[in-house]
This record gives C-alpha cells, sequence and structure tokens, in this order.
C-alpha cells in the first residue's frame, strides 16, 4: 500500500516538474504583445514609504508604453505588498514566478526581504534585478548569477571613504563603528578592501547593537585611541548620538557618516545642525533642492515626467528620482534585448550595460555591469555638511567594485 | 587611566537610564507581583503623548505633569479592562497578554505617531556638555529626577497607609481583604503608579536615546537585570542595580569582552543572579511556609 502511494506521489511529482522544465525554456511572461514585469514593495507597514519607487516605476512604464512599448511590446508591471516581512516577499515572489508566470523580477524592496528569495530565484534561474537596497551581497555574480543590485554597496561607499582618508591623511588612524550585522559589516569589508595589509595597522574598530540604547562607551573607545578619522556604519538614531557626542566630548576627527544616516530632518536636526560642521557623506543622485540642479536638461526631462504621470506626486521626495534612474536602466536592458525576451537574454543583457549616464545621476557616475561585476553604480562624489545643507566637493571617486 | 574614568563616566550616565526603567519595573512588582513585559512600550507611548502636550505649547512642566496624569489613568485602564479578565488565570496567561500588550501598544505607538527618531526635549537643557562631554546637564538631571522618584516611592510604600495597603494586598490578598483592604481598587492604582513611573523614565531617555516607537525595546532589558541585580522587590536596590548595570556593561565592553558581547553582559547579569542569589543583592530573602 504505502509503496503504491510513494509511486503516485512520486510520479505526480514529475508531472508536476515536467511542465516548468519545459516552461525554462520558452519565455515565461512573454506574448507576442506583451511582457509581464513582477515586483514586490513594502506598499503597508513601516517601510512603506519607499512604496512611491513602484509607483515611478508604474509611472515610468506606462510612458514607455505610450510611446510604442519596447520590442514591439507593451510592458505589464505587476507590484505585490510584502509589508517588508521577508516572509510574505517569498510568498508573493513564488505567485509572481509560479501562478502569474513573470518574465523576470525588478527592483524588489529591501535586504531582510530580498534575502528571503535569493535563492529561490537562483535556483529557478529567475532574473532578479537591480534591487531597491545598498547591501553589497547582490554583487556575487559567481555563487548568484541571476540577482542583481544597482545603487552603490555600503561596501563600495565605505571603499571611495578610504580612498578619501589614504589621499588627505596617508598615515591617518581610522576608527571605524559599524552595526554589529551584515549592514554594519559592509562597511567593515569595504575599509579592508582598500587598506588590505595596512588594516591592522591603521583601523580600530567598535560595533554597536541596533538594540543599544546609546553608543556612548564606544565613543569614548575609539577617542581614546588616538584616532584621528572616524567612519561610521550605522542607522539613523545612532548617526544622531554619535553626531552629538562626538563634538561634546571636544574630539573633532574627519568624520564620515554613511549615507543612509544623514537625512536633515531624521539626522542633522537632532543631532544639532552646528554639530555636524564638517561631517562627510555620499551621493551619486542629483538632489533636487540643489539649486545648482534648477535648470538642469536631466532634471527638467524628470519634472516633466512627474508633472505627466504622477502629478500628484511630491518632488522634494528623492525616492522619486532614484526610482526614475532605476527604472531607466531597466528600460535600456529591455532596449538591449532587441527582439529575444528570454530570461536567458535579459541577463546576458543586464550583465553587459555599457557605461551611459543618467538624467537623474550625478555628472560622472555611470551606469554600467559587466559579466564579472554586478555593482551597477560604483561612483559617488563626497559631500560635506556646512551648518545648513550637504555641498558637494572633489571629483566623483569610483569604488574597487569587488 | 583617563579613558577609564572616561567609560565610568559614560557608565554611569547609561546607567541612570536603566535605573529609571528599573525602578518601574520594580514598582508594578511590588504592586502586582508580576514583572510587566510591555511596561516599556507603555512608557514609549507615554512619551509621545507628553511631546504632543509640549508641542501643542504647553510650557514643559505642565505637559510632564498632564503626561503622569494621563499615564496613570491609562494604567488603571489597563488593569481593569485588561489584566482583571484573567485575574485568576494561571501565570502563562498573564505572560502571553504582557506579550501581546508589547506588540499591540508598540505597534498602536507607531501607527500614530510613525516611525521616524524625533527630538524630545530636555527640562535642564542650556548648562552644556561638562566632565569632557560625557555627562550633559541632562543626565544630570535625569539622575536627580530618579533619585527623587525613588525617595517619593520609598516614603509612599513605607510611611503612608495607603502604601502599606498597597503592598499588603499584593502579598497576601487574602488576608488584604479580611482586614477591609480593597484589593481591586489597590491592584489598579499600582497600574497607574507603575504607568506614571514609566513616563518619568520615558520623558528622561528620550532627549538623550531619542525618541521612536523602538527606543525601550533594548533598554528593558537592561533594566531588567539591574532591577534583579538589585533585588526585585527593593526600589533602591533596583536604582543601584540599574547603575551598575549600566558601569559593569561599558568597563566589561572596553575592557573584557569587546563590544560585539556588550548585551550579554546583561544576560549574564540576569542568569548569574537568578542562580546564584535569587533575591538580588539587597532583596529579601523570602521563605513561604506551606
Amino acid at each position: 500500500m504505502t509503496t503504491t502511494r510513494r509511486l503516485l506521489l512520486a510520479g505526480s511529482a514529475g508531472a508536476l516538474a515536467a511542465p516548468r522544465i519545459a516552461a525554462a525554456q520558452e519565455s515565461p511572461g512573454v506574448t507576442a504583445t506583451e511582457i509581464h514585469i513582477g515586483s514586490t514593495n513594502a506598499l503597508s507597514g513601516p517601510a512603506s514609504s519607499y512604496s512611491v519607487i513602484s509607483r515611478c516605476l508604474e509611472g515610468m512604464f506606462r510612458r514607455l508604453n505610450d510611446e510604442g512599448g519596447v520590442g514591439g511590446r507593451r510592458v505589464r508591471f505587476t507590484v505585490y505588498d510584502d509589508g517588508y516581512q521577508p516572509p510574505r516577499t517569498l510568498e508573493q515572489t513564488r505567485r509572481l514566478v509560479e501562478r502569474d508566470r513573470v518574465a523576470f523580477l525588478f527592483n524588489q524592496l529591501g535586504t531582510p526581504t530580498n534575502n528571503a528569495v535569493h535563492r529561490y530565484v537562483n535556483q529557478r534561474r529567475v532574473p532578479h534585478l537591480f534591487l531597491a537596497t545598498g547591501a553589497d551581497k547582490w554583487a556575487n555574480p559567481r555563487e548568484f548569477p541571476y540577482t542583481m543590485g544597482w545603487q552603490p554597496s555600503y561596501r563600495v561607499e565605505a571603499q571611495i571613504y578610504t580612498k578619501h582618508v589614504l589621499e588627505q591623511r596617508p598615515n591617518a588612524k581610522i576608527a571605524l563603528l559599524y552595526q554589529n550585522d551584515d549592514f554594519g559589516r559592509d562597511y567593515l569589508h569595504g575599509v579592508q578592501d582598500v587598506l588590505g595589509d595596512r588594516f591592522r595597522s591603521m583601523v580600530v574598530t567598535a560595533t554597536n547593537e541596533a538594540t543599544d540604547p546609546t553608543i556612548d562607551s564606544q565613543i569614548v573607545q575609539l577617542q581614546a585611541t588616538g584616532a584621528d578619522v572616524l567612519i561610521c556604519g550605522v542607522i539613523p538614531r545612532f548617526a544622531a548620538q554619535a553626531i552629538r557626542r562626538v563634538h561634546d566630548i571636544g574630539w573633532r576627527p574627519m568624520m564620515f557618516m554613511t549615507n543612509v544616516s544623514v537625512s536633515v530632518g531624521v539626522v542633522m536636526q537632532p543631532a544639532g545642525v552646528e554639530k555636524g560642521v564638517g561631517l562627510i557623506t555620499s551621493d551619486y543622485r542629483k538632489d533636487q533642492s540643489d539649486s545648482a540642479w534648477a535648470n538642469d536638461p536631466g532634471m527638467n526631462e524628470w519634472r516633466q515626467f512627474m508633472q505627466r504621470y504622477i502629478p500628484d506626486g511630491d518632488l522634494g521626495d528623492n525616492n522619486y528620482t532614484y526610482g526614475y534612474g532605476v527604472g531607466a536602466t531597466m528600460i535600456q536592458v529591455l532596449r538591449q534585448c532587441g527582439n529575444d525576451f528570454s530570461r536567458e537574454n535579459v541577463m546576458n543583457q543586464a550583465r553587459n550595460i555599457r557605461p551611459m549616464q543618467l538624467a537623474t545621476l550625478l555628472p560622472g557616475v555611470m551606469v554600467q555591469s559587466q559579466p564579472d561585476n554586478y555593482n551597477v553604480i560604483r561612483q559617488m562624489q563626497l559631500q560635506r555638511w556646512n551648518g545648513a545643507s550637504w555641498e558637494r566637493f572633489g571629483q566623483v571617486i569610483e569604488g574597487a567594485g569587488s | 587611566m583617563d579613558a577609564f574614568l572616561l567609560q565610568l563616566a559614560a557608565g554611569i550616565a547609561t546607567g541612570g537610564i536603566y535605573a529609571s526603567v528599573a525602578l518601574a519595573i520594580v514598582m508594578i512588582y511590588q504592586a502586582t507581583h508580576h514583572v510587566n513585559f510591555a511596561q516599556g512600550e507603555m512608557a514609549t507611548l507615554s512619551t509621545f503623548i507628553a511631546l504632543t502636550f509640549i508641542q501643542a505649547g504647553f510650557p514643559y512642566w505642565v505637559a510632564f505633569g498632564a503626561t503622569l496624569a494621563v499615564s496613570f489613568v491609562m494604567g488603571a485602564l489597563v488593569e481593569r479592562l485588561i489584566m482583571r479578565p484573567v485575574q485568576h488565570a494561571p501565570i502563562l496567561t498573564h505572560v502571553g497578554v504582557y506579550i501581546g500588550m508589547l506588540l499591540i501598544i508598540g505597534n498602536l505607538t507607531g501607527w500614530v505617531f510613525g516611525y521616524t527618531t524625533k527630538v524630545f526635549p530636555s527640562p535642564f537643557e542650556g548648562g552644556g556638555p561638562m566632565f569632557g562631554g560625557l555627562l550633559s546637564a541632562h543626565q544630570l538631571g535625569s539622575v536627580g529626577v530618579t533619585l527623587a522618584v525613588l525617595v517619593l516611592v520609598y516614603l509612599f510604600f513605607t510611611k503612608t497607609s495607603l502604601g502599606l495597603a498597597m503592598r499588603a494586598a499584593a502579598y497576601n490578598p487574602r488576608s488584604a481583604r479580611l482586614v477591609g483592604i480593597r484589593v481591586d481598587v489597590m491592584l489598579a492604582l499600582g497600574w497607574g503608579l507603575a504607568a506614571a513611573i514609566g513616563s518619568v523614565a520615558g520623558m528622561m531617555v528620550a532627549p538623550i536615546v531619542f525618541l521612536d516607537p523602538n527606543m525601550m525595546l533594548g533598554i528593558l532589558l537592561y533594566a531588567f537585570a539591574g532591577a534583579l541585580l538589585g533585588g526585585i522587590d527593593n526600589p533602591p536596590g533596583a536604582v543601584v542595580g540599574g547603575f551598575l548595570v549600566g558601569v559593569l556593561e561599558n568597563l566589561a565592553g572596553a575592557y573584557i569582552v569587546g563590544t560585539e558581547l556588550k548585551l550579554s553582559v546583561a544576560l549574564v547579569i540576569i542568569i548569574g543572579v537568578l542562580v546564584l542569589k535569587p533575591s538580588g543583592l539587597f532583596g529579601r530573602v523570602v521563605f513561604s511556609r506551606v
């Protein structure tokens, strides 16, 4: 009895598996008139402020369709809500891949959420492109060839800071404060990449947990080592604490702050705007509030798009300039595909983007990819806090892009 | 040596935070003989209410008083509406209810007030940084407030008949009822007082760590370690315990285990106390005869 049931199960499993294999050889999600692209985003919950990215992308595909589509086909873009909860991301991603049978996945939001589907999409060989997260692990073509990030990773960012330090103070003693998780350790790795053997002699480190009440002790400990440079990879709450504490104890290092924790309202004002003067961070986007871009052709193109397709969107929200850049990259890949939108060809084109400038990115910051380098954006420009706003300075710097 | 003194000062500063929250934990334990896991979330909610008062234009100390009153009512209502129906249920039910409240109140706070970090004003601003910038005027002021609350709590429990009645109601409800104490009123009062003390802790902590819905998440664990170390039924002990945990954690992090294991220090203290001296450093050893 048992044996027959097993056989039966094995048989039905085989029957279920068979169409999958067949499907992989065709081009799922692609018909003569349509390309179906899937995504997940936090449309609800604490991270839902990022949901405007999906709105922006949806507007861009609408514009593309209005202009005649790509390869003679219209783009259909489906976004499901995962509430920024990894189990739901997996559930919704499987729904996209197995039930909706999308061609590929594009710009899913979040590090823990993408982590939950990382293995799954690579096993199924579904392109998992231009994710909305800055973790370094998405640039690992050897082990996860179907996953690709877009924005400069935290690791590339740390590489850029370290390069600037070496240029300005070749004999610096660097203090590194990072959060004891994947996000923070990307900063550790970035500094190690640039310094190599010199890391042990040049760098002192301290870590904090996201649950720590304060980081006073770590700051004091780092100051006591006599370091004259401080690089911080911490979330906004600790960023504000660090800026205030470093100032209050009279330590004046050359101080770098991760660019995810430099918002004026959330970090600089709570810390005290005068306490952060001289703080250095980086960006790869044009800041729409910067008067230098008031008549910039690229930014005007973006403003026209907003006016026409998202008239009620908040023009001060830089998620829209992000979305415009990542959407333009995706459309470029689709154009490169010609008439072949199979998963293999989409992936092949995504890993062969020749360096190009985008409307909402800083001049000199290129979007590009090579089969062995998935760091799509690897350049940034430094900027310094002057007590009221961020001022860009120096040339665009390129990370090692490991 | 200089660095050592600075670490010590940083430890005392964070210890002050733990001490004020530990005091609130002990308070609820005195009144109900339970540890309320939602204490931190209730305090955070109170702090957001205080911020709302301040933003509406009330002077700080008026907002402070109003928050104490609102928190007191909130605490008493929680007892009436949520704890009363499960009064005679087993201890595990209570734990379940506490954890449920932790999640509900925490998410409610985020939903109403948002998840972004906010600045909370301090009544002790203006002095500028002292002792090499390690103790701000606010930190000294908040230590003063914690000690003042401690003295008030101590006087309340030892010198007033209401305090005595409350202790009796928690310690032995049946006998208390027989001598004419209204045990249910005492329980509601105890919850109200604990919530009010929690709100003081929240308002003292928020200017240092910044206000967001998860503000108390990490602090509560350290505060719990402090309360246990000092003796869970001893208010002065809890305050001393809170300061000790702050200093130990900082010194161990800086000189012994490294910053990666700072959090573990709090857990080691909790387990160490429970195994070696369950009543804590200053707690009374209680014998139950059956």
